[in-house]
């Protein structure tokens, strides 16, 4: 069997902003084409690595960071990178449904369009299947001009799936992307996630514990910044070496 | 008791000073519109005037306070919707932007007349441009740009920040992101802004008394070096400096103007709450 | 997925450049206006001795430029104008805060609107061929064009300025204040005056400074009403008598000057003192509000 192949290493990761530490020292490999889930109580840093890994937090003021992320083996943050399309190979979908104001069309091709893809056929050609990645295309292919807002939330949540998928990402970050969805809407979601890493490798802030045991091949957790330990997910669930993820996992505290 | 009379007296004393506060506004309306709508006519709005501004029409005065208005919005909006995408979008919070910040406070508050003589020192003499429309527009942008920064940059940061967080997610550049998102969705506030703006100095005469203004001047502008009529000028010289100038036609020229003016406000007013109410957010 | 060419992003270059330029031009607008106030207005202290320039005669024809009357009928006209437009302006913003039913409010507010936007000269206009000789009747005095004609044209013009600072004063004032008031048995006159507006001082304060600075400035309402006559208003009847301001003089006699001459020197260095009093007023004013907006946690 071959050793899985690594898509992003984490190095003696550090990082502060507004004077606080948010990260610790933080080592971590995440392979190809798995599902990776990053749990642990809130402020432990999760949200935040996530943003450091398409690099999101390039948007904010005041931050110190020392180590590094490697995608593919190069450094992401190397004077010179082009952010942009850092981004465009490590899409990023958010805890909220955020539609961008307009139609469904515009949405899930806002990406491609900037990128400069104006060709009629491929645009359409992404569009359909951006959206039947998502499950979503059964519901929406006879209003795609229609507004994105008019969706509930979760079509709106896999729309902005669909929107990162448009762009033919290596890398899919999603952080906690069912918190403001019903059960039904989470059950399609997590369905389409299962489905995804066969093409991509997933990196997702789950918002439950149930959800991480779910969808990990691999799981990290973070406590407070710091990475307690990581390995795969019926590991670290069911036998985990330390005593916080064990008291964390049987909901000791929480 | 005693107590619930004196805040009777009091809520009659505040009252009674709104009522002195509008009661005011509405008497200058009405009595422009009242003696000014006697001198209105179709020949009144779309002729020259004759027999040295007695009789004919007022059209160069028309046409001039346009022209200039329209140089004004030429020359304001670029270097305006700019400053502000530049406030909103790229500065930090330098002592520079701090120093950008309060000129804008500065020049809002520069009495009209020193924007006359700022004109008069630059434009006319120093840049030999003469009194002309060019003259006249560009010392009115100036004075205009501080209303259409501050309206504009508040449109845009009006803006949810998560728009800009979407954008930058999906490979958007920053700039992609103002064009495509932000700038269309701050595009009827900015507009607003503008006529706004606009409509303030379509209405003053100090800036362009010594930069562009002419008195008798009965041919509409046709060269960017023409000096011209303005509607705020025109009234003010036949109301001050002409003797024998009937009543009415004075009246007639202040309605014209208030009606110019009063209809952008309407205008403005009705798109903001028109967009408001449309918001996707 | 590929990149946007190289030529989008040379356009995109320079698009931000000309936005970063744009930023900047403010500050280099209020600079080249100073300059220009000083190159044509500084010549003036050297063609004519300083105690001329800070005499009590304004009579350029005599080569006399004493800027004294001018500078005390601006602050005559204007001081009176705050002392109605003060009162008038909070009374009405607590007036539609507290006491208007919503209907009034509704009505009020674009009424205030229209105020601020009916250009000067015609309120001037209207000042001159109503009010004055309404005034002129009505206290027996020879001519309507006098200082009090000025200042009340001028307070209607800061009305708006003022009752919408002091409306946001009041709006700030926390709620539990009144309701704390309200609780201890105080009618809602007395929660007014002596809790909110008191609380709200120092926003009436920062909406009377903004005031002032729009009533010093203000050109072509008070030339066409304040009778234009250069004198020393020292005696309390200096109200009911004509009198000049520093903006009406400017704007009345440049248009007769010979460019370069030192009438017309002084005309501009009266733009510089306009410039810079209007400077003090406005910059207080504001540095006053981001104090407060930083401290009161604001962003």
């Amino acid at each position: 069997m071959a050793a899985p192949e690594i898509k992003i290493q984490i190095q003696n990761l550090t990082y502060a902003y507004d004077g606080k530490a948010a990260l610790r020292d933080i080592t971590l490999n995440v392979a190809a084409n798995t599902v990776t889930v990053f749990f642990g109580p809130a402020g432990g840093g999760k949200t935040t690595l996530l943003r450091l890994i398409n690099r999101l937090n390039d948007l904010l003021d005041g931050t110190a960071m020392q180590g590094q992320i490697l995608l593919d083996g190069a450094d992401i943050y190397a004077p010179g990178t082009d952010v942009a399309a850092l981004r465009r190979r490590v899409g990023m979908v958010f805890a909220l449904p955020l539609p961008l104001p307009g139609t469904i069309r515009d949405n899930v091709l806002y990406g491609p369009l900037r990128a400069g893809i104006r060709d009629r056929g491929r645009l359409d050609e992404i569009l359909l299947r951006s959206l039947t990645q998502a499950a979503l295309w059964d519901e929406v292919e006879d209003r795609l001009d229609r507004p994105a807002n008019a969706l509930s939330g979760g079509q709106q949540q896999r729309l902005c799936i669909a929107r990162s998928l448009a762009l033919g990402p290596e890398v899919l970050l999603l952080d906690e992307p069912t918190s403001g969805l019903d059960p039904i809407s989470t059950g399609k979601v997590e369905r389409s996630l299962r489905d995804l890493k066969e093409h991509y490798t997933i990196i997702i802030v789950p918002h439950s514990i149930q959800q991480a045991a779910r969808l990990a091949d691999d799981a990290a957790f973070f406590l407070m910044g710091e990475l307690i330990e990581h390995g795969p997910g019926n590991e670290l669930f069911t036998r985990p070496r330390d005593q916080r993820t064990e008291d964390y996992v049987t909901g000791r505290f929480g | 008791m005693k107590r619930q009379w004196i805040q009777r007296l009091g809520f009659a004393l505040l009252t009674l000073a709104a009522l002195v506060v509008v009661a005011p506004i509405l008497l200058v309306i009405g009595s422009v519109v009242v003696q000014g709508v006697g001198a209105i006519s179709w020949e009144f709005l779309t002729t020259m005037p004759r027999s040295g501004m007695k009789e004919g029409g007022i059209l160069p005065a028309i046409a001039g306070t346009l022209v200039l208005t329209l140089g004004t919005a030429l020359a304001a909006i670029p270097v305006g919707v700019g400053g502000a995408i530049y406030l909103a979008e790229y500065a930090r919070d330098t002592w520079l932007t701090r120093a950008i910040r309060l000129a804008i406070i500065n020049l809002a508050g520069i009495p009209s007349v020193v924007y006359g003589l700022f004109g008069l020192g630059l434009f006319v003499l120093f840049l030999q441009l003469g009194t002309s429309i060019v003259a006249g527009s560009l010392t009115l942008a100036i004075m205009t740009l501080p209303v259409i920064i501050s309206a504009a940059e508040e449109a845009l940061r009006a803006v949810p920040v998560e728009f800009r967080t979407v954008s930058a997610s999906l490979g958007g550049t920053r700039w992609q992101g103002i064009r495509h998102i932000v700038l269309p969705q701050a595009l009827p506030g900015i507009i607003t802004g503008v006529i706004l703006g606009l409509l303030r100095a379509a209405g003053e005469t100090a800036p362009i008394m010594f930069t562009v203004a002419a008195f008798y001047l009965p041919r509409v502008p046709t060269a960017l070096s023409d000096e011209t009529m303005a509607l705020p000028y025109h009234l003010y010289v036949i109301s001050t400096q002409v003797p024998g100038m009937p009543l009415s036609v004075q009246y007639g020229t202040a309605l014209v103007l208030l009606m110019v003016i009063l209809s952008l406000n309407l205008v403005a007013t009705l798109m903001r709450g028109y967009f408001r109410r449309r918001r996707p957010w | 997925m590929r990149a946007p060419g190289r030529r989008a992003r040379w356009f995109e270059f320079a698009i931000e450049s000309f936005i970063r330029v744009m930023g900047f031009s403010t500050i280099a607008f209020v600079l080249l206006i100073l300059f220009f106030l000083l190159r044509e207005g500084a010549p003036i202290l050297f063609e004519v001795p300083l105690d001329n320039l800070l005499g009590v005669r304004w009579y350029p024809t005599f080569d006399l430029f004493g800027t004294i009357p001018l500078f005390l009928g601006s602050a005559l006209v204007t001081v009176t104008a705050i002392a109605i437009a003060l009162p008038l302006g909070v009374a009405t913003a607590v007036f539609v805060r507290e006491v208007a039913p919503r209907w009034a409010r509704e009505v009020l507010k674009p009424l205030i609107e229209i105020l601020a936007g009916i250009p000067s000269v015609v309120l001037g206009f209207f000042g001159m061929t109503l009010i004055a000789p309404a005034m002129r009747q009505a206290l027996g005095i020879p001519t309507g064009l006098t200082a009090f004609t000025g200042a009340l044209l001028l307070a209607y013009m800061a009305l708006p300025t003022i009752i919408s600072v002091a409306d946001d004063a009041l709006d700030a004032v926390p709620k539990s204040y009144r309701d704390a008031a309200l609780a201890m048995g105080a009618t809602q006159w007395q929660t007014i005056w002596r809790v909110v507006v008191p609380a709200a001082r120092s926003g009436i304060v920062t909406a009377v400074m903004l005031g002032l600075g729009r009533a010093i400035g203000e050109t072509m309402a008070v030339m066409m009403v304040t009778g234009n006559a250069a004198r020393l208003p020292l005696t309390l009847d200096s109200l009911v008598r004509p009198v000049r301001t520093m903006t009406a003089t400017v704007a009345a006699e440049m248009g007769e000057v010979a460019q370069g001459s030192p009438h017309y020197h002084a005309l501009f260095g009266i733009g510089i003192i306009l410039f810079l009093v209007t400077l003090a007023i406005n910059l207080t004013a504001a540095v006053t509000i981001f104090k407060k907006r930083r401290r009161g946690g604001l962003r």
